[in-house]
């Protein structure tokens, strides 16, 4: 190691000096430090602790058998997350529905105002078939679904059972030459990849934690739920009879996870085993006893902190977005939308992959917010006229297969899509601050897109040629 | 490390340390309940969950005692302050470079011998310490009890109990902090033994450090850091940052926001 030239003359001979004892020292300097550290603590905990000689029947060790159990804790966990998407299905349809039926008719009764008023036909239609629709489904298709999810997530953040979900995904992250703090940081992306590549800043390897960063977006944020949720329940749930279906619409959200998960896991080991190569390291998780859940705060964290606050984030890009759409929906060229005229455009090449062009200008529209692509899609194939009547799942589906040509594959395809394509705007400036590094945040960004692009290119392309679709 | 969603949060805007009668840090191993005594403290609903790295960057608050207002910094938890990871300097470099007033560490009582480690890392940094034994409520559940006036005596600082989740101990703790903030209490840290080869070669070195940096208070950890080849102390040491630590105000703090505490969590 060289000395600093500029530095000032005492300073060079403290730094020269401790580099000679450091030296002197040898290896292991800090090994020595740390023994002696342990051997003053074990005294001092030993003159003032004292263990009560009962050993009291332990409950923690017990559960943590079967959680941890190489067995029991994976398919335990897998069923865990499925029954909070259950819960989350079945409480959902109707609430939302309501909620929808309610804010769809503030705005008819607003656009009567207005008309009554002698607003002209744009003003009226601008701000509430517009801007206001936009946030009316962005609150109708997110607000219900969150209010289940995050507080079953949080209660079992705050049971104690998320550093178990590490302990159980270890192996898995180890294999793919990641880091067992991943699962973690995976877990945060479940409610917000940006939070969650903030997260990685827990792993401590440059290697380990570009790789955790890189691959968070695999795991659907909560911006995405409703997506899956709809799909599945009007898709792929349907022609099961009621009792089975939100079962089966839980199963498909669940499959669309795993999915995402197997992604995560298959892109960390081809990025340490191509440009992110080396070791995975070790570390140490401390598994916390399972501590009893504070009701009062996971309401109040799951509801004020996160509900409302991933709710106002929906709105503040809903609004603009309803705006946008309306315009596109309204500003015509030769006696066409703009919104037709980018759909159609989009047309052939969405069809490559079992999308349509509708579905690509939701998915551009929403590069700000994940959340804005149901509306989006919503506000577009349900067009201009008035839509507060009927809103019932039935009807949805008979407009997406019978007007628009939907079927299981673009239902599937789109699940896939959303699962895997590219971070949104937030996540890709939070990429950025977190590296610093164009390459790193244009391969986070652009990467998942390819790969989002290419599983649903194969997919459509086997289910033509194998006459499914 | 700046916000990723938003920039105004109103937990850190316009507050500096002029504002304030002290700052006080607040550290500790990772599911010591750092977080829950930091919200019954500053009555922030800081979002707690139960596993490393929850928070990967510092959370900000206040508290007031006797008419007077403190600054609380929450810290990330860390077992240690020797290695390199990202939350483990940011914890450490607030304790060394933003010169807290007091800094509590919060403790497990379940299983104190652990914790202490970091007890004993922090008081090599600063004699400005409270230690807050948590979690008593489960200690007594497993049976276990801890003499807390022995414990004081061999730590050399303030040892309060609490159970942070119900509240109870923590205004014994706030004001034991407030003694150390304001000088009531003079503290005598305890220092690890460091055998012969390792101890002889810090104390030739802590002259040399003391005539760098006067008035250091902590010249003695600097060099165990040196010796351990740390390349941000050896930066601070050739920069002057740490010669002018003593006048120094306290690094601007950069904005942090409440609710990323919260979405970190998720």
């Amino acid at each position: 190691m060289k000395l600093d030239g500029y530095a000032p003359r005492p300073v060079a001979d403290l730094l020269d000096q401790a580099q000679q004892a450091r030296q002197a020292l040898g290896e292991g300097f800090r090994d020595r430090v740390v023994e002696s550290i342990y051997k003053d603590a074990t005294a001092i905990a030993g003159r003032s602790v004292q263990r009560g000689g009962r050993r009291k029947f332990d409950l923690d060790l017990l559960v943590d058998k079967v959680v941890l159990s190489p067995i029991l804790g994976l398919p335990l966990m897998i069923a865990l997350l499925g029954l909070i998407f259950w819960a989350t299905i079945v409480g959902t349809n109707y609430p939302s529905q309501m909620i929808a039926t309610g804010l769809f008719w503030v705005e008819a009764q607003g656009s009567a105002l207005f008309d009554a008023l002698g607003a002209p036909w744009w003003l009226t239609g601008f701000i509430w078939h517009g801007t206001y629709r936009g946030l009316a489904w962005v609150v109708a298709v997110m607000l219900p679904p969150m209010m289940i999810f995050f507080p079953c997530f949080t209660i079992l953040e705050d049971l104690g059972y998320l550093p178990r979900v590490a302990f159980n995904l270890d192996w898995l992250f180890k294999k793919a030459g990641g880091h067992g703090k991943q699962a973690l940081t995976m877990s945060m992306g479940f409610g917000c990849n940006a939070a969650g590549v903030i997260a990685c800043r827990v792993i401590d390897s440059p290697r380990e934690r570009l790789i955790a960063i890189l691959t968070n977006n695999f795991v659907p944020c909560n911006g995405r739920y409703p997506t899956l949720i709809m799909i599945a329940v009007l898709f792929v749930a349907t022609g099961f009879s009621p009792g089975v279906a939100s079962a089966v619409a839980a199963g498909a959200v669940l499959t669309i996870v795993v999915i995402g998960v197997i992604t995560t896991l298959i892109v960390s080991a081809v990025l340490s085993r191509t440009v992110l190569k080396g070791e995975a390291s070790a570390f140490t998780l401390e598994l916390p006893s399972y501590r009893r859940p504070n009701i009062g705060r996971i309401i109040y964290t799951s509801l004020i902190d996160r509900t409302f606050f991933v709710l106002m984030r929906a709105i503040t890009t809903a609004i603009p977005a309803g705006a946008v759409i309306w315009l596109l929906g309204n500003i015509t060229a030769g006696g066409i939308p703009l919104a037709t005229h980018v759909s159609q455009f989009l047309d052939p090449f969405a069809h490559l992959f079992g999308l349509d062009g509708v579905i690509l200008l939701a998915y551009i529209i929403a590069i700000p917010a994940n959340e804005i692509v149901v509306p989006t899609m919503l506000m577009v194939y349900l067009g201009t006229g008035m839509m507060t009547e009927d809103i019932s799942q039935d009807s949805l589906r008979q407009v997406l297969v019978e007007q628009h040509g939907w079927t299981m594959l673009t239902a599937i395809n789109l699940m896939l899509f959303s699962l895997l394509h590219n971070p949104c705007a937030t996540t890709i400036i939070t990429m950025w601050k977190e590296t610093r590094s164009l390459r790193w945040t244009t391969l986070g960004a652009v990467g998942p897109l390819f790969i989002a692009f290419a599983v649903t290119f194969v997919v459509a392309q086997a289910a033509r040629l194998l006459g499914w679709a | 490390m700046s916000c990723a969603t938003c920039d105004t949060c109103g937990v850190t805007d316009g507050i500096d340390r002029e504002h304030f009668d002290g700052v006080v840090a607040l550290a500790g191993n990772p599911n010591t309940g750092k977080s829950t005594v930091f919200n019954a403290l500053t009555g922030l609903r800081q979002h707690t969950g139960n596993w490393p790295g929850k928070t990967v960057a510092r959370a900000e608050g206040r508290f007031t005692h006797e008419n007077k207002t403190y600054k609380l910094v929450d810290l990330p938890g860390t077992y240690s302050l020797l290695s390199g990871s990202e939350d483990e300097q940011i914890a450490r470099d607030f304790i060394l470079f933003g010169q807290p007033d007091c800094t509590i560490v919060v403790a497990d009582a379940t299983c104190l011998e652990r914790n202490l480690n970091l007890v004993l890392q922090v008081l090599e940094i600063s004699d400005r310490v409270v230690v807050c034994v948590n979690l008593m409520d489960e200690a007594k559940r497993k049976g276990i009890t801890i003499d807390a006036q022995r414990l004081e005596n061999d730590l050399g600082v303030p040892v309060v109990k609490t159970t942070a989740r119900s509240g109870r101990g923590l205004s014994q703790l706030v004001s034991k902090v407030t003694d150390v903030v304001e000088g009531r209490c003079q503290t005598r840290p305890h220092l690890v033994d460091l055998g012969d080869g390792v101890g002889d070669a810090v104390s030739r070195l802590v002259p040399m450090i003391q005539e760098v940096a006067p008035g250091l208070p902590n010249a003695r950890w600097v060099a165990m850091r040196l010796l351990d080849g740390d390349w941000r102390v050896r930066e601070a040491l050739m920069n002057g940052e740490l010669s002018e630590i003593t006048q120094r105000q306290q690094a601007p703090t950069e904005s942090f926001s409440k609710k990323m505490a919260m979405e970190g969590s998720q």
